[in-house]
């Protein structure tokens, strides 16, 4: 049983683009800037290669919520792939209402690389907001595909971390 | 290499005289960018003209460096090794293989213009003319906004009386087109514009004055030949308030600390001492004097008898209120180690502006591929241990592009770009990234959704056998087209679909055991 003292922490997958929110991640972190440790990160190199797939799978697994960061618009560092990655937000927020979860459960948000205390005030909020939607209980509703629950051999899913990020 | 300030020079240099082909692009007529318009160097006190002057002669005749002044770089294509620049010189109406660089033309030309640029507003120019005497190269620029030829048709006095018949009213812009392997960004800085802060008075109060005005004031070549004298020319002061921290350390401008303002506001004590008498009044928030030799130079200022108030200048008005203010300027602060308010009449105010990042810093950045911080001065690749590169492989940055730097610091920083550079080209080879696009032909239905994604071209259509193909030259990584190929034929070095699906599935593993335990 989950123990009913503790406050509900929400998890939340976090997509990061490698030219901006990622080092604004790095620089909040070595400044000694707290962000809750709520949100996981995962680096890519641009929010453009944010196949819309990922958000449903984190979702699927487990997440409350999932963060997706880029380049303010102008600045991406491949020119505009932010935008595509703009028009994917809006097309999966769409299809969440569609299947009944909060859109506001998935949030997208821009940060520089200069912008650390920014992107930790973002998510702080971030898991504010989901903290008080409370958890998606997605798990509990529909039955999972057997290779998401069944956890994979350590090294195997250890070695694929390491590669990506 | 583009900017001609110290740190482009130095950088010029180095790899000129390591035997390689530099093209150095400045956007004036002549190099020698802030620093020819200086006359002291701290804290040796040396003439900035006597030593850059030589360099920039260097510079100049130096048989490796094609010299790209009055130019401006408008698009870059490539990538590192293999760039591809287009510059466009701007029409000098000078034919410069014909100029002797003899300066009748600017003797003669009727027109008197402001020269807001090299003399900071504080003398004239004529319409065609070289900045100063030093310049290199030499030839004149017409400068066509406000030639009288150009506004009204007729004039033309240069071109009667040019001995060598150089002056060509029909020139027109050239745009040129050059393959560099590496390229190095010293656009420099702009200084802060002291009128956002009405409260310090500059361009209402005649005798409040910049940093920049007064370093043309004591220059030996500049308006008033050296003699510093309040604004009618003839007046020399006799009580001097040198206001730090003008528009840095300030939440309401810049935050950051400009970094040569005290040692700068240290200089201007010294001269107007050295050259006036006068007394000295230096009015700082905090003392920042680090490097070497520079807190000597403090306790020689100190001891010359420059007094020193500690405390942000509130205002500096001429209403006066006491007596003995009458026609003086009054400056308004708090003494913070006193503890109470002062009010000092002095006769000239100097407030050391802060450096900003040139106001066109996003759009250069932008065209260079290379990201800009919030306040607009160009990101290094690590703050610490790579200051002179960028994110962008190829592109690399000196002097105060990256932030307020001293001389020193901006010449460190263009030799140890010019090294970077030079360890480029001796490797023949470079390390790229790895993550490039790959496309599976078996899967690739040939359906071309990913080919209008690429923003850099390199993605192709193959007809005769109707698949997609990537280019891994030009591929840069980001991965749009992963993401969106349906048929699942494209993949990404390192962010492959199922590497990413694992760490997804990595990261939310333990999430799933809890969960787990509240059945239905």
């Amino acid at each position: 049983m989950s123990d009913q003292r503790l406050p509900f922490e929400p998890v939340i997958v976090g997509f990061t683009c490698n030219w901006c929110s990622y080092r604004a991640a790095d620089l909040a972190g070595t400044a000694r800037i707290k962000y809750p440790p709520n949100v996981r990160l995962i680096r890519l190199m641009c929010s453009g290669r944010l196949d819309p797939t990922f958000v449903l799978r984190a979702f699927a697994g487990g997440a409350d919520g999932v963060l997706l960061t880029g380049c303010h618009p102008g600045e991406c560092h491949y020119l505009e792939q932010n935008y595509k990655a703009l028009r994917r937000f809006r097309l999966l927020q769409r299809t969440l209402a569609g299947v009944g979860i909060e859109p506001e459960r998935v949030r997208l948000v821009w940060a520089s690389a200069a912008e650390g205390a920014q992107l930790a005030k973002a998510i702080e909020t971030a898991v504010e907001d989901i903290r008080a939607m409370g958890p998606l209980h997605w798990m509990g509703r529909v039955p999972v595909r057997p290779e998401i629950t069944v956890a994979q051999p350590a090294a195997e899913a250890g070695a694929a971390v390491e590669v990506g990020g | 290499m583009v900017g001609g300030g110290i740190a482009g020079i130095q950088a010029a240099l180095e790899l000129a005289d390591a035997g390689h082909r530099v093209y150095l692009v400045e956007r004036e007529p002549s190099i020698g960018g802030h620093m020819a318009q200086y006359d002291k160097t701290f804290p040796t006190l040396d003439c900035a003209a006597c030593i850059l002057t030589p360099r920039m002669v260097s510079v100049g005749s130096h048989p490796n460096i094609t010299l790209l002044t009055w130019s401006e770089v408008e698009k870059v294509d490539g990538y590192v090794g293999n760039f591809t620049a287009t510059i466009r010189k701007k029409a000098r109406y000078v034919n410069v293989d014909l100029c002797t660089g003899c300066g009748i033309c600017q003797e003669k030309c009727p027109k008197i213009v402001i020269d807001t640029v090299y003399e900071a507003g504080l003398a004239h120019r004529k319409a065609v003319y070289t900045p100063f005497p030093q310049a290199v190269p030499k030839y004149p620029v017409v400068d066509m906004p406000n030639c009288t030829y150009f506004l009204k048709g007729k004039c033309k006095a240069c071109q009667k009386f040019c001995p060598t018949e150089a002056i060509d009213f029909d020139q027109q812009d050239e745009v040129i087109t050059v393959e560099v392997g590496n390229i190095i960004l010293a656009t420099g800085f702009d200084l802060f514009d002291a009128r956002r802060i009405s409260q310090y008075g500059y361009g209402r109060l005649a005798n409040v004055f910049t940093s920049l005005e007064f370093e043309r004031m004591t220059n030996a070549s500049g308006p008033t030949n050296g003699a510093i004298v309040l604004r009618d020319g003839k007046r020399i002061p006799r009580t001097v308030g040198i206001i730090h921290c003008v528009g840095s350390r300030d939440c309401n401008y810049n935050t950051y600390c400009s970094a040569i303002c005290c040692m700068q506001s240290l200089k201007f004590a010294h001269l107007v001492k050295e050259r006036t008498g006068a007394t000295v009044y230096n009015f700082y928030i905090d003392m920042r004097t680090p490097a070497k030799d520079y807190d000597e130079f403090y306790q020689r200022v100190l001891e010359e008898g420059t007094l020193f108030v500690r405390g942000k200048v509130a205002e500096v008005t001429d209403a006066a209120r006491m007596f003995g203010e009458e026609g003086q300027l009054i400056i308004q602060v708090e003494d913070t180690l006193a503890g109470y308010q002062r009010r000092i009449p002095v006769d000239m105010a100097i407030l050391s502006a802060a450096l900003e990042p040139r106001r066109d810093a996003g759009d250069v950045a932008k065209k260079f591929g290379i990201s800009c911080s919030a306040n607009g001065w160009f990101i290094e690749k690590h703050p610490k241990l790579d200051p002179v590169a960028t994110m962008t492989e190829g592109v690399f940055i000196a002097g105060c592009v990256s932030g307020p730097k001293d001389i020193p610091a901006s010449v460190v920083q263009g030799a140890a770009a010019a090294a970077r550079v030079l360890g480029r080209i001796q490797q023949g080879e470079i390390e790229l990234e790895p993550i490039r696009a790959t496309v599976d032909e078996a899967r690739c239905s040939g359906c071309r959704i990913c080919n209008d994604l690429c923003p850099f071209n390199a993605i192709s259509f193959v007809a005769e056998r109707e698949v997609t193909e990537i280019n891994a030259a030009l591929c840069q990584g980001c991965g749009t087209c992963v993401a969106a190929c349906p048929a699942g034929a494209i993949s990404g070095t390192g962010f492959s679909n199922e590497q990413i699906l694992s760490q997804i599935d990595g990261l939310l593993l333990r999430n799933v055991e809890p969960l787990d335990l509240v059945a239905v």
